[in-house]
This record gives C-alpha cells, structure tokens and sequence, in this order.
C-alpha cells in the first residue's frame, strides 16, 4: 500500500489539515464551554475531597510543630545514647511554651501511642519543672522520673518529627513501626483490619457472584419477553430503586430476625425446629441477603441493555445450524454479554465493596466491613486520619479492579445502556 | 434414485399465534426434491410462519409437516439439519468469517481437515476465499449476505430455507445476488425454500412460485404460468400490472364467455374461474397483450383515448380511458415509433379474448 500522502491544499494554499482544524476550533471551545461547569464542580467536589483525604492521612505535623527547638536540635543526635544537655533544654522549652498555651495535653496522648508511659511522666514533668534551676536541665529531667533516661523515650521524639507519615496506612494493615524503627505486624490476637479487609473483598466478591447468578435469567426474561410484559418485570426490577435503601435494608431485618417472617415460615414447613430458630441476620448472611438484594438491579440493567442489543435471531441461526440450545447459547449468546456482565459485576463489585448503611444495620459483628470501621473511625475514635487512610486504601483497591479489568477485558466494552 | 415428490410436504397445516385468527389455515404444499420454491406474498400472509414451522422456531396448531417423508414436528430445530438464511444475515458477530462457517461443522464433530476443505468449497462457492479472519462487520451488506448464505450450505443440507435473504440490499445487488443465488441452488442442486414479498426475486429465482394470501396459498406453479395465467383476481393483481374491468357474465360457450361491463359494453373473455351465467367476474388483461391498431384480427376491439403518456427508457406507458375505465394500462416498446400517441389521440386497441382472463370477482 502506498502510505506516502501528498499534502493537500486548500485553495487559499493551507494545509487541509490546518484549514479543518481552524473551522472545528471554535466548536471544539464552545463544547468545552459548556462542560466547564460540570469540570469545575467535579474538581471542587471530587477531586480536591480527595486531595484532602490524601494529605490528612498522612499529616504528622501536630508534633513537629509543637517540638520545633526539639527537633532542631535533635538533629545532630545518633539516637544511640541519651541526647546531649541542649535537647533536653530544647525540649524543656518547647514543653514549657505548650504548658503555657494548655496544649501539652495533645503532644502527651500522641507521645503515649508511640512509646507507652509517656503521658503520666509529662504530666509529672509539668509538676516538677516548676522547681527547675537554671541550667543542667538533663539532670533535672532525669530526676523526674527514671523513664527519661530511658533512650526510647528519647527515640520516640525522634520518631514523631517528620511532618508526613504512613503509620495511619500500617495500621490499617496491622503493622506498625516499633521502637527500632522497623515495619512490623502487630501481635496475632490483634489483627483486625487486615481480617475485615479480607472479608469486604468477599463479600464483594460474592455478592457479586450472586447479583450476576441470579441478575442474569431476569435479565435475559426482561430482554426476550413481549414489551406489555417486560415493562410490569422491568418495573418489578426498578421499584426498590425508587424507595429508601434505609427502609428496605429496615425490611430485611423484618424478614431475617430470628422471630422474623422467614424463620416463621422455616418452622411452619418444619425445616427448622422452634427454639432452635437459625440466626440470618446480624452477622454475615445477613449482610449476604441484604446486599445481593440492593445490589441487585444495578446487575440486571447493563446485562438488559446488552441483552436487548442481541438479536434473538443469532439464537435461531445457532439452533438452526445445528447447534443444541445450550450449545447455542454458550458459544453465541453469552460472549455477545459479555460487555453487560462487565459492566454489571464492575458497577456492583465497586458499590459493594464501599457499602456502609446495610452492613452496618444487619452485619453485626461478623458481618461488617471496611467501611463501617471508617465511619467508627470518623464517629467514634474521631482519628480523621485513619479513616482518610483506609478511604484512601479503598479508593486505590477499586482503581485497581478497574485497571485489572480494563487490562483483561477492556474498559471500552464496558455498555451501560 | 427416484427423485422425492414429496420432499417438503405441508399436510393440512393450521397456525395460530392467538387462538383467535388464524394466520395459516389449512395448508397443503408438496415441494419436490432439488426444487427452489418461494414463498410470495403480501406481509402478514403467513409465509414467513410457514418457514419458521418448517425450520422448527414455531409449531404447527394443527396438522403435519414431512421432511423426507418423516413427521417433524417433535424433531427440535437444531436437529432437523436444515440450513437457514435469515433477513438480517445472522451472522455471529463475535466470531471471523472462518468461525462462522465452521460453528456447523464443529458442533457435528467435524474433522478440523475436512472442516477446513468443506469451509473453502463454500467460500469459493459465493467468492469469497481469503476473506475467512475478518469479522462480519468489516464486511459490506453483500458479503455478509453471501457469507449466510455459505453458512446455510456449509454443512450440505438437504434444504435450505432462505427469509427474505436479499432484503436490505439495494437494487443493483439485490438483482446480481438473486442470480448467484439461482446459478448456486443450479449447481449444487440443494432444495431451497425462499420467502420473499418481491415479485420479480421470485419470478427470476423459483422454479414454482407458491404465493400466499390470508394464511393460503392462491396459486403454486411455476412463474410463466404464474404470471400469464392466474387462476384468481389475487394473483392477478398481486403479480405484475394488470387492467381490470368488472362485470357479469352473459353468456357462456366452451372457452369464450361475454361479459357485460357495468358502462353496458361486452367483451369476449376466458372464462377461468367463473361457473355459470350471471355470475359476478373480474376481468384481468396484461397491458402487453393489447395492441394499438392491431394488424391481425383481434376479438375485442375497442376506441380509448388517451390520457396519459409516461415514458419509461425502454417503454412508454400510455393510461386510456377505454369501456368506462380510464385506468387501463398499455405498454408500447420505443421501437414503435410509428404510432401517433398524444395526449387526447382516440386510438384503436384490440386483444385476444384468449388473454382476457374472466376470474373470480374482486
């Protein structure tokens, strides 16, 4: 093939391709135009949020700015022996304008996360240092409390001066940095989070699983049946849409109570004795139920839209080619689906796995997830910056299931409707 | 071996999609072996229904359909071994041209050799070899057509069913397909059973035309005969131009009848499908068959005058006011350019009361 192109001219001797691109340039602005807002809504309300929740959960500069002599000079010291005369003195300082200013309770709790027994001697510090001589300051610290001559607790200053830190996201896996400065995983008996991790990405994963199993047949009915009919069914689908996910999730707990209509009705047929009624709710089945439930139609759309593009004759000619129905359907039907089952499982894998209000309602104990520990975190403990690290962990976790998709199935088949 | 006489056979077949109407009533069609029979007629005259029963996508409410001399109507679709062309092609459009072809071979567990040579005579058959990895949307309308129609014949059925294959083409293909199609059914001699609502695909492809209306077929027999000898005032209308004259019979003699027409003149017609005198008839007359100032003696001679001339490239049309009609149609090839035909001209028109076709009224 000749792949050499002659530049063609317009009569006024420009290039075509200049000319073209000059006549589209004004629509080409005034299409911009008119996304501006939309642009500049989602930066405000999307992107500088996360912004924000990237930088808070990191922030360490609570210390660093109540220490600033401290560290300064701490800067010189190897961290293996005690610090010289001038840190304590430094710190005495620094602890002294902090006392002045009634926040030395902040830097007292923050010290005591990283070395244990560090409130109650600041406190005692506080008592004694207004007895202080001028001079020798490292002595007069020491006789304070014995601790201060403990190299660790000088350690775990050290440890707090840089600004920025990833302890929040160590912690949100069950590690942590110890004394000596190494990552290290916190004892087994109290490994929390990388257990509820482990157990959004299942339940997301099978609620998943379970939206698509079940979505797929209602589908595909919504699809093939005559319009007068798939409006009632498509109606059917779309009618817990349209109420309070509060109220269904609310409704489920109704059906799935222990004296709830379905354990009624398990007894009633006899498949499950009375005083020994199953408990499905407030623990993981629960969560299973309710969420597959909710979830449901944001599978059953994008398989419909796809479903409604697939011509039922492809069925015939597979059929009439010698192909038995199932054979028909499996080699023809479902990779024309494709795109809808990717776009269906995405959408629901994604929503499931940031799910908060009905995990919250009927998980109970052993069926919350990840980010009902944020919201405790953001209510409760108010570590704002915890809950900004594991926002954040979760937001690269579902950017990552849609690299890994775009990679294996391609983001540009993905058909919403 | 004897040719099969009774290779398709529609036995007394009713269909319902309702249980009110009927859109099939009591047909009866035999189609013999090696046979290209289409189905015509008007949408919604069951024809299409017929074939989706014969192809096994619908069941028949009452009666039996034979292939081969057995009963099909418990044999499902995909066992019936029956190729089909749909309207719209039907390609898979997730496989290659190859894929396509092969999904019949494969699923009978056809050898991966013999597969490949069987894929290479059916593309060779419409031409289309080297096409075989581009997928059915890089093709043009005709080639995805041409691509079904290889598909239906890959895995050598004894029957093809073709609906409506050259539907969406436009005309220049549509007549050069409807050729290959023919020349390809000649040559490999399959049965092809073809549905379509145009008139001349069927009258250049079939061997027998069955042509359809009300759920029955009005007339099955081959296109010549379809066209210059209708047997009702459907099929007269329905296939090619026609003038009409309405009237009732006053006499009737072996062959010839007169008919009194409603402005009070008579005519000498055939009488086809009318019994006795006084019946109602409609008169159907092919423009070709009457000629201006006809040299032989003709038996029905009339003046018209002239209302309206239309030329059409090879012919003119000229619509005459003639026995109290001023829609009859003639058609005068170019070559005569003798004839004095102006707008207003009183002419002389005769035929043969031979072609003057008395039928059932309308």
């Amino acid at each position: 093939m000749n792949t050499e192109t002659k530049q063609i001219l317009t009569s006024d001797g420009i290039p075509l391709e200049k000319s073209l691109k000059k006549a589209e340039r004004r629509n080409k602005i005034k299409a911009f135009l008119l996304v501006v807002p939309l642009l500049l809504f989602l930066a405000i309300t999307y992107i500088s949020p996360i912004g924000e929740l990237l930088t808070r959960s990191v922030d360490d500069k609570m210390v660093t700015n109540m220490l600033p002599k401290t560290f300064k000079a701490m800067e010189k010291w190897d961290g293996q022996e005690l610090p010289s005369e001038e840190v304590f003195a430094s710190f005495l300082s620094d602890y002294k304008i902090l006392v002045k200013a009634k926040t030395q309770g902040k830097l007292g709790q923050r010290l005591n996360k990283e070395k244990n027994g560090f409130n109650s001697i600041l406190k005692k510090l506080i008592r004694k240092m207004k007895n202080f001589e001028e001079g020798n300051y490292k002595e007069q610290i020491i006789s304070v409390h014995k601790r201060f001559e403990d190299v660790s607790y000088w350690r775990a200053i050290k440890r707090t001066a840089p600004p920025y830190t990833v302890a929040k996201y160590l912690k949100a896996v069950d590690m942590y940095t110890d004394e000596n400065g190494e990552i290290v995983r916190v004892e087994e008996g109290r490994r929390i989070y990388i257990k509820l991790w482990l157990r959004t990405l299942q339940v997301a994963l099978f609620v998943t699983l379970f939206t698509f199993l079940m979505g797929y047949p209602i589908a595909h009915l919504l699809a093939t049946i005559p319009m007068k009919y798939s409006n009632l069914l498509m109606i059917c689908v779309l009618l817990p849409f349209w109420t309070s996910l509060l109220v269904r999730t609310a409704s489920w707990m109704i059906l799935l109570q222990q004296q709830g209509v379905v354990n009624d009705f398990f007894v009633m047929i006899g498949l499950v004795d009375d005083d020994n009624r199953p408990e499905m709710m407030y623990n993981i089945v629960g969560t299973y139920v309710a969420m597959t439930q909710i979830l449901l139609p944001f599978m059953v759309l994008p398989l419909y839209s796809v479903m409604k593009t697939v011509s039922p004759s492809l069925m015939r000619a597979g059929k009439s080619l010698g192909g038995t129905p199932f054979v028909s359907f499996w080699k023809i039907y479902f990779p024309l689906t494709t795109s809808g089952i990717g776009a269906g499982s995405l959408l629901v894998f994604i929503l499931a796995v940031g799910y908060y209000i009905t995990p919250a309602l009927v998980g109970g104990a052993s069926g919350t997830l990840i980010s009902n520990s944020i919201a405790y975190h953001m209510k409760q403990t108010l570590d704002w910056s915890f809950a900004s690290a594991m926002g954040l962990m979760l937001l690269v976790g579902v950017m990552a299931v849609y690299w890994i998709y775009n990679k294996l199935v391609g983001i540009d088949n993905i058909k919403l409707g | 071996m004897a040719i099969n006489k009774e290779f398709v056979k529609f036995d007394n077949v009713d269909k319902s999609y309702d249980g009110k109407t009927l859109v099939v009533k009591g047909l009866d069609l035999d189609i013999e072996e090696g046979e290209f029979v289409t189905m015509l007629g008007p949408s919604g005259s069951g024809k299409t229904t017929c074939l989706m029963m014969l192809a096994g996508f619908e069941t028949a409410t009452n009666g039996e359909i034979y292939l081969d001399n057995k009963v099909i109507s418990n044999i499902p679709p995909h066992k019936r071994g029956i190729g089909m062309v749909f309207q719209n092609y039907a390609l898979f459009p997730h496989m290659t041209v190859y894929e396509n072809l092969a999904f019949p071979l494969r699923v009978r567990k056809i050898p991966k050799d013999e597969a490949d040579k069987k894929i290479d005579k059916a593309l060779s058959m419409v031409s289309l070899q080297g096409f075989e990895t581009r997928m059915p949307m890089q093709l043009s309308g005709g080639q995805q057509q041409r691509v079904a129609v290889a598909r239906s014949l890959v895995f050598d059925p004894q029957l093809v069913l073709m609906d409506e294959p050259l539907g969406a083409l436009d005309k220049n293909l549509r007549e050069s397909m409807q050729y290959e199609i023919k020349h390809i059914h000649e040559s490999i001699g399959v049965t092809v059973v073809y549905v379509t609502h145009d008139q001349t695909e069927a009258l250049t492809m079939s061997n027998r035309i069955a042509v359809f209306n009300d759920g029955k077929v009005q007339q099955l027999s081959s296109p010549d005969k379809l066209y210059e000898e209708p047997e009702n005032s459907f099929v007269a209308g329905f296939i090619g131009e026609n003038n009409i004259f309405n009237g009732t019979i006053s006499d009737i003699d072996g062959d010839t009848c007169k008919v009194k027409l409603e402005n009070g003149s008579e005519i000498l017609a055939n009488p086809i499908s009318i019994k006795s005198k006084g019946d109602k008839t409609t008169i159907s007359l092919r423009p070709e068959r009457a000629l201006i100032n006809p040299e032989k003696k003709m038996d029905n001679n009339y003046k018209g005058k002239i209302e309206e001339v239309i030329y059409h490239g090879d012919h003119t049309r000229l619509r005459i006011n003639i026995l109290g009609s001023d829609q009859f149609i003639l058609k005068i090839p170019n070559s005569t350019s003798n004839l004095d035909i102006k707008l207003g001209n009183e002419i002389n028109i005769g035929w043969n009361s031979k072609d003057t076709r008395a039928l059932d009224p309308k």
